[in-house]
């Protein structure tokens, strides 16, 4: 019936839900920019300058295209609806399909927001740029963070010991962080802190952050490392000097020592149930793994498909 | 034992009762499926009419029932992982790690390339040659093999839930995790075989769509006179062309490590696996443009037909799609910003990244003036494509945030990135296809779709959608990391448990497009689309009959303008008569019907699940037998079918008819109108 | 706003693109606009496309090769591995091969049966002449333990050289049928589009060996 006939009829039919429909989209829209801006609790609770700054680079950039998208969105549902077929008021421009004055337009504004943007990503990105050292007083703490299956090894290079599944900082320092895989690829990522670092085998990655204030924050990984992935996160216990230099002694004087055969016998997939330290730690450890001088991971070592690994919590 | 490689009794998952259960159910649906098209003697139908079949609407359709399939069998998986982040706080949940990863992998996997590629795909096959007034594709036959090739790596991904295991490193599988030393099982083995035979299918598709649309057009369409969703088509396919053979060359690579120990990517050799990283993405960030570039076009064509107008700024529009296909090659590192390239390079490829915004803004602000001075009906696909505008900039905002390389350090991998993505792939990708869905079925079928329940579908999907991925924003801004089996952070609980019940939204939806099915056939009658045009539309799609006859234009047409068919039945009205006069019919060649593809797809399947389990006697008969069907393909002598004059001529002629009864309907009913309201 | 607009009428040109007002007469400008291209353009385009997809498959497989060259793992590099005597006969081989592929091109295009199957042979058998020495090549090297194995250098030399060689062969098994089928099926216009892609298959994978026998054969000796 309607090849020539304008599908008027069909319209009339459509009107009612059409109404319903734009108010409610427009609901929607507001209620998921109320979650953007809303209260999440880690990147945008930092805790260390440059999870500081990463977060102010976060929001300046959602509100910079927030006065672009917000606009669009209600003109989108604006104009379909006030161009609605049962509308008799609007002024129908069946032939309105091309003109310069709206092309440059809507090429322009575009163009301007992404040359802003991008102005702020390529400042930003040299700012922030991880292996970039942090400007302070405090000479940078080294700690070595080694990923295995399944937990995290941080070395304490200076101090000759080290820690597994805790991460124990003083805050108000930098940290240099240098970050490598033992066998799989993880991202080694303390949100509060900041930016998160790839940790792969053979490679050797820097990363500076820093925590100013004390307090504990969840570090985690954050890339898919086998079936004790989800097990994969630690405490990092950002505290004041003194409470890290008696933590410092009290770790020298209890706890196992962190040679070639307790390395190996980190190298088997596990996941440890409870953090602990080690009172000391060969010299040139890290180097080795990095250089591939110790073995990799063991990986599940011929057990079979779908057996579970051992020791998950 | 060595007869059958790798494989024994234990590839059976007997000990775990959910995915046996759960594969069960679907060997005995498929069994019990077979039987009744058996029984009911269906079986030479489907063989005769769909199986063998090498028309370009037929495949199409079967495109589109696999992707209809493949998304049931996805969105299981969805709900089965988000059932499993409500249950695992402090707790184990019902799913185990090495479950809980194939779930994940499954998904994303089948979601890509078993959903969305294959719905796009079949969506460009029942429409391109349509709008370019053309009979067929290129290569018909070649059409058949895609289609059944994409079925085979279908099936063999479905054939790990009850044989061994499916991949368990994600959707993408990052060497050295997906090594032989970290993951000995088969699962990766599927993976790579299933997409490798599923790829091969998708270039050929690319090339024969490449050479369609610039080699097939009707007389008088110039590059500026193609519809939108042809040109958006060819970008698509240009890209396959040029991505897909990176996904082949990567995962051969990997599979050569698994299988022979070479070191590509391997921790010891020297191998590199930060290759493997950018080689994937090389392929995988074009592919994200294959998907959406089509659905991009599916919006013109939806939006200006439903305002009743042209598309807005056509000629922007082509620059800004081919702007999109050739800047998508440049960007594909802003996936490992978290590498440590430094800090010149990932600004470039941030930048790089957020220029494809530009023309994606184009594209936004164009369909906003097609329905400006329009008459915007409002029917579903119109829904879909509001829908899609308004979900779509969110999207967008979220993922130019990701492309600066600083905030990419702090939301890279974590669920807000998961939550970005299903914003653009269920925003713009599946809203795009499901618009198409609804806007060319009547098309395919003869009939319309029941717009009520369409509108359910629609309410129930988008809200569905920010149901259960606006919390996923949140959850990644509280540094909730992706695939978690479980957690211990109560901040993120509540969050989960509102993404569980978007899950269920979505779920009605889908339920609702199951009802809108099924109400539609069973109306099908009072539902016939006789014109061929049940939307007044203005491509050449609309100029032949619903279902179109085989040859889909007894002549081709003339075109003479960018929108040929609105451009006819102006004409048509202006003359009072039908534009062309009733032409000298001529029998038509068509391509004869080939059983090539699915015989292809079988020997595809049988080697790839010989590969897999290591059975090399079955791998080399199944190599003899794909050599054995080319030459017998090769070797036939009739490969075309001659349609009769009589037949051509009937069939045009009833199109003729109806368009001539509805132009003059038209007529009168304005000579009506006229008498009524003479001053207007 | 009105006043910018442009009116799209039937025919018309509003986005100046140069066409003018049509009379429904199809202009014939090329580029399809006359209506589908002929079978035997859209054969060998469609073909043409598919080496090009080809070209990128190997482009990957040089990427990983540049890449690799300096991770020895400790073993041999180019220098002690490539015999340049080899390789030349084995690129002689495959030019020649080339050109025979062309006298065929003439013979077909002249439909002379025995000059075809005189032509293809010996193309054939220079493909099989490349195929023996790239494989004792393989076998030697293998022998002396710089196997695929060894290192991710030779990884990569073993695929992508192998890549290469697969083709050829592949591109053996169809000069095979080609020949059976000018016998048994003449030279009807099916067969003759067959041809003319197993030919363009055949040239693209000498281009190919160029790229190969440059980067990996000449840089690799001549470079430390």
């Amino acid at each position: 019936m309607s090849a020539f006939a304008g599908g008027d009829a069909a319209i009339d039919r459509k009107r009612s839900s059409a109404a319903a429909g734009h108010v409610g989209l427009a609901l929607i829209a507001l209620v998921l920019l109320g979650q953007l801006a809303g209260c999440g609790r880690a990147q945008l609770q930092p805790a260390g300058p440059i999870s500081d700054a990463e977060r102010k680079i976060l929001l300046d950039s959602v509100v910079i295209m927030l006065a672009i998208v917000i606009p669009t969105i209600f003109a989108t549902l604006g104009v379909a609806w006030w161009y609605r077929a049962s509308n008799p008021r609007a002024r129908r421009l069946p032939d309105f399909v091309y003109s310069g004055r709206v092309e440059l337009i809507v090429w322009s504004i575009p163009t301007l927001v992404i040359i802003f943007l991008g102005g702020i990503a390529w400042i930003s990105s040299h700012d922030l740029d991880p292996a970039q050292p942090l400007p302070s007083k405090a000479a940078p703490l080294d700690i070595q963070v080694v990923s295995l299956d399944w937990k995290w090894l941080f070395i304490y290079p200076r101090l000759g010991i080290a820690s597994v599944n805790r991460l124990e900082v003083p805050a108000g320092v930098p940290l240099h962080l240098m970050v490598t895989s033992a066998s799989v690829w993880n991202a080694f990522w303390v949100p509060q802190l900041g930016s998160m670092l790839y940790c792969m085998n053979g490679m050797s990655g820097t990363l500076y952050l820093e925590a100013d204030r004390p307090g504990v924050y969840r570090g985690e990984s954050a890339m898919i490392s086998g079936d004790g992935f989800a097990d994969m996160h630690f405490d990092t216990d950002a505290v004041t000097q003194e409470q890290f230099n008696a933590w410092v002694t009290s770790t020298r004087n209890a706890g196992p020592v962190l040679d070639d055969p307790a390395y190996r016998g980190l190298l088997r997939q596990s996941v440890p149930p409870h953090p602990y330290t080690y009172r000391s730690v060969r010299q040139g450890l890290f180097a080795d793994i990095v250089m591939q001088r110790l073995p990799p991971g063991e990986g599940p070592r011929g057990a079979a498909p779908n057996v579970h690994p051992v020791g998950l919590k | 034992m060595t007869l059958l490689g790798k494989l024994t009794w234990q590839a059976i998952p007997l000990h775990e009762p959910l995915p046996l259960f759960s594969g069960a159910a679907v060997v005995i649906i498929m069994v019990a499926i077979v039987a009744w098209v058996v029984i009911k003697g269906y079986l030479p139908y489907l063989w005769r009419e769909w199986i063998t079949s090498v028309d370009h609407k037929r495949i199409g359709v079967m495109y589109c029932i696999l992707a209809g399939v493949m998304l049931l069998r996805g969105f299981i998986d969805a709900i089965m992982m988000r059932t499993q982040q409500v249950m695992a706080y402090n707790a184990p949940g019902f799913l185990p790690p090495s479950h809980f990863a194939q779930v994940f992998s499954a998904h994303g996997t089948i979601m890509i390339f078993f959903v969305a590629m294959p719905f796009v795909i079949g969506l460009m096959n029942v429409i391109v040659p349509l709008q370019l007034g053309v009979r067929d594709v290129a290569f018909p036959t070649l059409n058949s093999v895609s289609f059944w090739l994409t079925a085979a790596g279908a099936l063999l991904v479905n054939l790990s839930l009850v044989v061994g295991e499916f991949d368990r490193t994600g959707w993408l599988p990052y060497p050295p995790l997906s090594e032989l030393a970290y993951s000995p099982g088969v699962g990766v083995d599927y993976y790579c075989w299933s997409l490798q035979i599923s790829g091969v299918g998708t270039l050929m598709t690319g090339i024969n769509f490449v050479t369609t649309i610039l080699k097939l057009r009707a007389p008088g369409m110039h590059y500026t006179r193609m519809p939108m969703f042809c040109w958006t088509a060819l970008a698509s396919n240009l890209l396959i062309v040029a991505a897909f053979p990176v996904l082949t060359a990567t995962l051969a690579m990997l599979l050569l490590d698994r299988y022979v120990g070479f070191h590509f990517f391997t921790d010891t050799g020297g191998g590199n696996s930060m290759m493997f990283m950018n080689l994937i993405w090389a392929w995988g960030h074009p592919e994200v443009y294959i998907l959406v570039l089509p659905a991009f076009g599916i919006y013109s064509e939806v939006v200006s037909t439903f305002s009743s107008k042209p598309l807005f700024g056509y000629r922007s529009m082509i620059y800004a799609t081919m702007a999109i296909c050739i800047i998508s090659f440049m960007v594909w590192l802003h996936h490992f910003f978290t590498m440590g390239a430094g800090a010149d390079v990932n600004a470039i490829f941030g930048i790089a990244s957020m220029i494809i915004a530009v023309p994606t803004g184009v594209k936004i602000f164009n369909w906003l003036f097609t329905m400006y001075g329009g008459s915007v009906r409002f029917t579903t696909p119109m829904l879909w494509s509001i829908g899609f505008i308004v979900t779509f900039a969110i999207g967008g905002l979220t993922g130019v945030l990701l492309a600066v390389p600083p905030a990419d350090f702090q939301l890279h991998n974590s669920v807000f990135l998961v939550a970005h993505f299903h914003n653009v792939i269920i925003g713009a990708v599946i809203f795009g296809v499901f618009a198409g869905y609804v806007y060319w079925f009547p098309k395919a079928f003869g009939f319309t779709l029941d717009e009520r329940l369409g509108k359910w579908a629609f309410w129930l999907w988008l809200i569905g959608f920010w149901v259960a991925w606006g919390p996923g924003y949140v959850v990644g801004l509280e540094g909730m990391t992706r695939r978690l089996q479980h957690y211990d952070v109560a901040e993120w609980h509540p969050w989960l448990v509102v993404a569980e019940g978007g899950v269920l939204i979505i779920l009605l939806g889908i339920i609702a497009q199951i009802a809108q099915i099924v109400v539609s056939v069973r109306t099908r009658e009072q539902r016939r689309d006789v014109t061929g045009d049940p939307w007044d539309g203005r491509n050449l799609e609309w100029a032949t009959a619903s279902p179109p006859p085989p040859f889909n234009f007894a002549v081709l047409p003339d075109v003479t303008d960018q929108e040929p068919y609105w451009d006819m039945k102006a004409r048509a009205r202006e003359i009072g008569q039908l534009t062309r006069p009733e032409p000298e019919y001529q029998p038509i060649h068509m391509p004869r019907n080939s059983p090539t593809g699915f015989v292809t797809a079988f020997l595809a399947v049988v080697s790839g699940f010989a590969l897999i389990w290591h059975i090399w006697w079955l791998v080399v008969l199944g190599l003899a037998g794909a050599y054995a069907t080319f030459v017998v393909f090769a070797w036939r002598d009739h490969d075309e079918e001659l349609i009769p004059a009589e037949e051509v001529a009937r069939l045009d002629r009833a199109n003729r008819a109806v368009r001539s009864a509805a132009l003059h309907h038209r007529q009168l009913r304005r000579e009506v109108e006229t008498q009524r309201e003479p001053r207007q | 706003m009105s006043a910018a607009s442009t009116a799209l009428r039937a025919g018309s040109d509003p986005y100046h693109i140069g066409h003018g007002p049509s009379t429904g007469v199809p202009e014939y400008t090329g580029h399809g606009a006359g209506g589908p291209a002929p079978k035997r353009i859209v054969v060998g385009y469609g073909f043409w496309i598919f080496i090009l997809s080809d070209v990128i498959l190997f482009s990957c497989f040089f990427a990983t090769y540049t890449v690799l060259i300096e991770a020895r793992n400790g073993g041999p590099g180019p220098q002690q591995l490539f015999d340049l005597h080899n390789t030349a006969v084995e690129t002689a081989c495959l030019l020649l091969s080339s050109f025979s592929c062309g006298m065929t091109s003439l013979a077909v295009a002249r439909h002379n049966l025995l000059w075809s199957e005189i032509t293809l042979a010996i193309t054939g058998l220079l493909g099989l002449t490349f195929i023996g020495l790239e494989v004792h090549e393989f076998l030697g090297l293998v022998a002396q333990g710089a196997g695929p194995t060894r290192s991710a250098f030779l990884t990569s030399f073993f695929a992508l050289v192998g890549c290469h060689g697969v083709h050829v062969t592949a591109g053996l098994l169809w000069l095979g049928t080609m020949m059976a089928q000018f016998p048994a099926k003449g030279f009807k216009q099916t067969i003759l589009h067959r041809y003319l892609c197993f030919s363009l298959f055949w040239h693209a994978l000498d281009i190919i060996w160029i790229g190969i026998f440059t980067v990996v054969y000449l840089i690799g000796t001549i470079t430390p």
